[in-house]
C-alpha cells in the first residue's frame, strides 16, 4: 500500500477553512438562538473535527477500513457513556 | 512509496523481525496509533459525560463561568493550534517526500506554536488565579450561583489542565522526531514515527476543537441572580 | 514429534536462550515477559490471600476482637484492590495471553514488543506504589473508591492507591492494545478468523475491553486525586457535585472489567473442554460471537451497581433489562460446552477437573447475577453477603479455577516439563471443596441479612461464617499445591512433548518449550480449529 500524499494546496485549503469554521463558531456565539446555540457550535466543531481527521489525520486516502471501524467504535463508546449516564439525570425528575 | 519488492522488505534495516513485510509493519504500527487514540477519546470522555451532566443541572452557572472566560485569549489560540496542525501535516508529508531538513524544519514551527499555545493558556491561567477562580484553593465568586460556578471552574481547570499537558507531551514527542528527522532516521519507505506522532498531535487539536465552544462560548446573554 | 529423549539442555529454547537477569528484565520476547507477569502477580495473589485470612479470622466471631474497625475497611479494601487490579484482570491475559497469542496465531512475538516491555514495566511501576500504600497505612475506601468519603473525609493513602491503579490500568491499556493489533495483522496465512482458537476470540474481546473502558477508569482515579490534592469539587455536594457522577464514571469501567475478569478464562475452557472431549467445540461461531456480545453488552449494564444509590428509577430499569440481555451469551456458551462433552471422549485430566470446576460455579455465580439483576431482589441483598458470594462464584470459582487449569494445560508448553497428575488432582479437588465451603454459606449469610464491609456482626451469623472461614483455610491449603509442585517440577518434572495432550492448534505444533522465535518458518494453516478428527494426519504446509 502506498502512501496517498497530499498536496500542500490541499493542506492549506484545509486550513484556511478552518480558521474560518473558527471565525463562525466565535461570531456565531453572540447570536441569540437559545438552545440552538449549542448545537450549531458543536456541528461547526463537528466540521472542523472531520476536515482534522479526514484530511489532516489522512482518514480519508487510508485503504484499511479497519481504521474507520476502530475510530466508529471508538466514537460509538464515547456516545453510550454520554447516552447512558444521561438516562439517570435526565429521568430523575420524572414523577 | 511502494514496498513492493519481497528481497528490498528483507533488507530493510527499519524492518523489525517480527514482521514479515514492511506494510504489515506500518499497518500495525497506525492501527496501533489509531486504537491508542481511542483510549484518549475514552479518557476525555469522562470529563466531557460530567461536563454535560452538570451543563444540564446547571446551565446558568455554566454560563456565568464561561463568560468569565478571556473569549480572545480562547479564539486566538483556538487558531494557534490549528496552525499547529498544519504546520504538523506539511511536517508528515515532508517525511512522506524524503526531505528530511524541511520535516525538521515543520516539525519545530509546530513545535513553536505549541509552546504560544501553553504560553497564552499560562497567561489565561495566571488570570484566572488572580481573579481567584481556582476552586478549592483560592475561589472568591460575587456572582449568582457561586457554588455551581465553582464546579464549572473545576471542570475548567481539569479539562484544560489534562488538555495543556497532552499539549506538552506532544511537544516532546514532535522534538523527538524532529531531532532524528534531521540526522535522516526516515525516508520514504519508513516514518511510522513521523506519521503517529502526527495523529497524536492533530487529537490533541481535535479536542480542544470542542473544549473551545463548550468552556467559552456557552452564551453571551447575561444570568440574572 | 517426541523429543523428550534429547535433554532440554541440549535444545536451545526460549529459557536457555540467555542467562543473567538483563535478559530477563530487558527482554522482547512475549513468552520471557508472560513469566515475568507470572512473578508479579503470585506475588500480589499472595498478598490479597493474606489480606483474606485475615478478614476471615476476623469474622469468626461475631464481636470484632481481632482488629480495629478502621484497620477492618482497610483489609477488605487492599484485598479487593490487590485481587482485583494486581492479580485477576492481569492474570489469563498478561500470562497465558502473552505467551500463548503469537504461537496461537502463527506469528514470531506480538506487534509490538517493547510495548509490551513498557507494559510490565507500568505494571512494576503501579506495584511499587500500591505497596508503598499498603506498607505505609494503608488506605479504607473499599475498593470502589466512593466519594465524598475517598475525596473529602479520610486521611489514609487515598492518593497514592489511586494513583497506582491509574498507573496499572495503563499496562493493561497497552496489553489490549498490542493484542487487537497483533491479532488483527500478524495471523499466520491461512489463518482466517473463523479458523482462530477462541481463546484468542476470548482474548481479543477482553483487550476491546482494556482499550475502551480502563481510560475512564485512569479518569475517575484521576478527578479523585485532583479533588484531594487540588480541592477541586467536581464531587463535592456542596458545589452541587453529585457523588453519583463518580460511581457512574467508575462503574462504567468496573462493570466491564468483571468481563476483562471472565472472558479469558471461558477462553481457556474452551481449548481445555475441546481437548478432553477430543472433539470440535460445540457452536464454534456461537462461541466467538458470544465473547464479543459479552463485551459489548457489558459496557450497558454499569448502573446495576447503583440500584440503590439513588439513580432515578427508569435509568434502573434500563440497565436491568441490559443486565437480563448479558446473560445470555454467557448462558449459551455454558451450554455449548456441555454440548461439546456430550459424546466425547472424556479425560479427567487436571485441567478437565478445573474446566468442569468453571463451568459449574460460573453457572452458579452467574445465575446468581441474574436474581440480582431484578431490581426487587436487588433492594434486598445489596450490600449483603449474597453480592460477595456471587461474585467470588464467579471470579474465584469461575476465574481462578479457569486460571489454574489454563496453567496446568499449557505447563508443559511453558515450562517444558509436566508437573505431577495426582497432585494435580488433589490440589483441584481440595480448591473445589474448600471454595465451596467458604463462598456457599455466605450466600445464604447474604439473604439472612448479614451485611459486607462489616467488622462485627449479629450472633445468629456465626456459625455458617465458622464455615467459611473453615472453607477459606482449605483453599488456601489447595493453592499452595499448585505453587510448590510447580517450583517442583522445574528441576524434576518428567521433561515434556511437543505435544503431551495430543492437542489440536499451533502452540502445540511448536517444541516444549518453545524456541524465541516460535517458528523457523511461518506456518501456512489449511485446517479448522479443533480439528481434532483430522488430527494425526493435519497437513502441515510450511514455507
Amino acid at each position: 500500500m502506498s502512501d496517498h500524499i497530499a498536496t500542500k494546496k490541499t493542506y492549506i485549503v484545509v486550513w484556511a477553512s478552518l480558521m474560518c469554521l473558527t471565525a463562525a463558531t466565535a461570531g456565531s456565539s453572540y447570536l441569540e438562538l437559545g438552545r440552538f446555540n449549542i448545537i450549531l457550535a458543536l456541528v461547526i466543531a463537528t466540521c472542523k473535527a472531520m476536515l482534522v481527521a479526514l484530511i489532516f489525520m489522512g482518514v480519508k486516502y487510508i485503504s484499511q477500513k479497519m481504521t474507520w471501524v476502530v475510530i466508529v467504535a471508538g466514537l460509538f463508546w464515547l456516545f453510550i457513556l454520554l447516552a447512558l449516564s444521561m438516562t439517570d439525570y435526565i429521568s430523575r425528575s420524572w414523577a | 512509496m511502494s514496498d513492493s519488492s519481497p528481497a528490498l522488505a528483507t533488507h530493510n534495516r527499519d524492518l523489525q523481525h517480527h514482521f514479515t513485510t514492511m506494510e504489515q509493519q506500518k499497518d500495525a504500527s497506525v492501527m496501533g496509533m489509531w486504537v491508542f487514540l481511542v483510549t484518549e477519546i475514552m479518557f476525555f470522555g469522562g470529563m466531557f459525560a460530567g461536563y454535560m451532566i452538570y451543563r444540564y443541572q446547571y446551565y446558568d452557572a455554566w454560563v456565568e463561568g464561561s463568560q468569565h472566560m478571556d473569549f480572545w485569549w480562547g479564539t486566538i489560540n483556538t487558531a494557534v493550534l490549528l496552525c499547529s496542525s498544519l504546520t504538523m501535516a506539511l511536517g508528515v508529508r515532508a517525511s512522506q517526500l524524503g526531505r528530511r531538513r524541511l520535516t525538521a524544519m515543520f516539525l519545530l514551527i509546530t513545535i513553536l506554536f505549541g509552546l504560544g499555545f501553553l504560553g497564552i493558556k499560562g497567561i489565561e491561567y495566571h488570570g484566572h488565579w488572580v481573579d481567584q477562580q481556582f476552586p478549592g484553593t483560592n475561589f472568591h465568586f460575587l456572582g449568582p450561583n457561586p457554588r455551581q460556578v465553582e464546579l464549572f471552574f473545576s471542570f475548567y481547570w481539569a479539562m484544560t489542565g489534562f488538555h495543556a499537558l497532552h499539549v506538552l507531551i506532544g511537544i516532546c514527542l514532535v522534538a523527538y522526531i524532529a531531532y532524528h528527522s534531521w540526522r535522516g532516521a526516515y525516508g520514504p519507505d519508513y516514518h511510522n514515527p513521523v506519521e503517529n506522532v502526527g495523529l497524536y498531535w492533530h487529537f490533541v487539536d481535535i479536542v480542544w476543537i470542542y473544549l473551545y465552544p463548550l468552556l467559552y462560548l456557552i452564551s453571551h446573554k447575561h444570568v440574572s441572580g | 514429534m517426541t523429543t523428550s529423549a534429547v535433554p532440554i539442555r541440549e535444545r536451545e529454547n526460549y529459557l536457555n536462550k540467555e542467562y543473567g537477569i538483563k535478559s530477563w528484565l530487558l527482554t522482547t520476547d512475549h513468552k520471557r515477559i508472560a513469566l515475568l507477569y507470572l512473578m508479579s502477580i503470585t506475588f500480589f495473589f499472595f498478598i490479597g490471600g493474606f489480606f483474606a485470612l485475615l478478614i476471615r479470622l476476623e469474622l469468626l466471631t461475631p464481636a470484632g476482637d481481632l482488629v480495629q474497625a478502621d484497620t477492618y475497611n482497610k483489609l477488605f479494601t487492599m484485598h479487593g484492590q490487590v485481587m482485583v487490579f494486581f492479580f485477576l484482570i492481569p492474570a489469563v491475559p498478561a500470562v497465558l495471553g502473552n505467551f500463548l497469542i503469537p504461537i496461537m496465531i502463527g506469528a514470531k512475538d506480538l506487534a509490538f514488543p517493547r510495548i509490551n516491555l513498557l507494559s510490565w514495566y507500568i505494571f512494576i511501576l503501579g506495584s511499587a506504589l500500591m505497596l508503598y500504600t499498603i506498607l505505609t497505612g494503608g488506605v479504607d475506601t473499599g475498593w470502589t473508591f466512593y466519594t465524598p468519603l475517598s475525596t473529602e473525609f479520610l486521611t489514609t493513602k487515598v492518593v497514592a492507591a489511586a494513583m497506582a491503579i491509574f498507573i496499572v490500568g495503563f499496562s493493561s491499556i497497552l496489553t489490549g492494545l498490542n493484542f487487537i493489533v497483533t491479532i488483527h495483522r500478524m495471523r499466520a496465512p491461512g489463518l482466517t478468523w473463523s479458523r482462530l482458537p477462541l481463546f484468542v476470540w476470548a482474548n481479543y474481546a477482553t483487550s476491546i475491553i482494556f482499550v475502551l473502558g480502563t481510560p475512564v477508569l485512569a479518569i475517575s482515579l484521576a478527578l479523585v486525586g485532583l479533588e484531594r490534592v487540588f480541592h477541586l469539587g467536581i464531587f463535592n455536594p456542596k458545589l452541587g457535585g453529585d457523588p453519583l457522577l463518580f460511581q457512574h464514571l467508575f462503574w462504567f469501567y468496573s462493570h466491564p472489567a468483571v468481563y476483562v475478569m471472565i472472558l479469558p478464562g471461558m477462553g481457556v475452557v474452551s481449548e481445555i473442554v475441546a481437548c478432553f472431549s477430543r472433539k470440535r467445540l460445540f457452536g464454534y461461531k456461537f462461541m466467538a460471537l458470544a465473547v464479543i456480545a459479552i463485551a459489548v453488552l457489558g459496557f450497558l449494564v454499569w448502573a446495576h451497581h447503583m440500584f440503590v444509590a439513588g439513580i432515578s428509577l427508569y435509568a434502573a430499569l434500563v440497565f436491568s433489562l441490559f443486565s437480563y440481555m448479558v446473560a445470555v451469551p454467557s448462558a449459551i456458551k455454558v451450554f455449548n460446552w456441555t454440548a461439546t462433552l456430550y459424546k466425547g471422549s472424556i479425560s479427567y485430566t487436571t485441567p478437565m477437573l478445573y474446566a468442569f470446576g468453571f463451568i459449574g460455579l460460573f453457572t452458579m455465580g452467574g445465575m446468581t447475577g441474574l436474581f440480582v439483576a431484578a431490581l426487587g431482589i436487588d433492594v434486598h441483598v445489596t450490600d449483603t453477603y449474597f453480592i460477595i458470594a456471587h461474585f467470588h462464584y464467579i471470579m474465584v470459582g469461575g476465574m481462578v479455577m479457569a486460571y489454574l487449569g489454563g496453567m496446568h494445560f499449557w505447563w508443559p508448553k511453558i515450562s517444558g516439563r509436566m508437573y505431577p497428575e495426582g497432585w494435580g488432582k488433589l490440589a483441584a479437588l481440595i480448591i473445589f471443596i474448600g471454595f465451596n465451603l467458604t463462598f456457599f454459606p455466605q450466600f445464604i449469610l447474604g439473604y439472612m441479612g448479614m451485611p459486607r464491609r462489616y467488622w462485627q456482626y449479629s450472633p445468629e451469623f456465626q456459625v455458617l461464617n465458622v464455615l467459611s472461614t473453615a472453607g477459606a483455610s482449605i483453599l488456601a491449603v489447595g493453592y499452595l499445591l499448585p505453587m510448590l509442585y510447580f517450583l517442583w517440577s522445574m528441576r524434576y518434572g518428567k521433561l515434556a512433548d511437543d505435544n503431551p495432550w495430543g492437542a489440536a492448534g499451533l502452540e502445540w505444533m511448536t517444541s516444549s518449550p518453545p524456541t524465541t522465535s516460535n517458528f523457523d518458518e511461518i506456518p501456512t494453516v489449511t485446517w479448522e480449529a479443533y480439528n481434532y478428527d483430522q488430527l494425526k494426519e493435519v497437513p502441515v504446509e510450511r514455507q
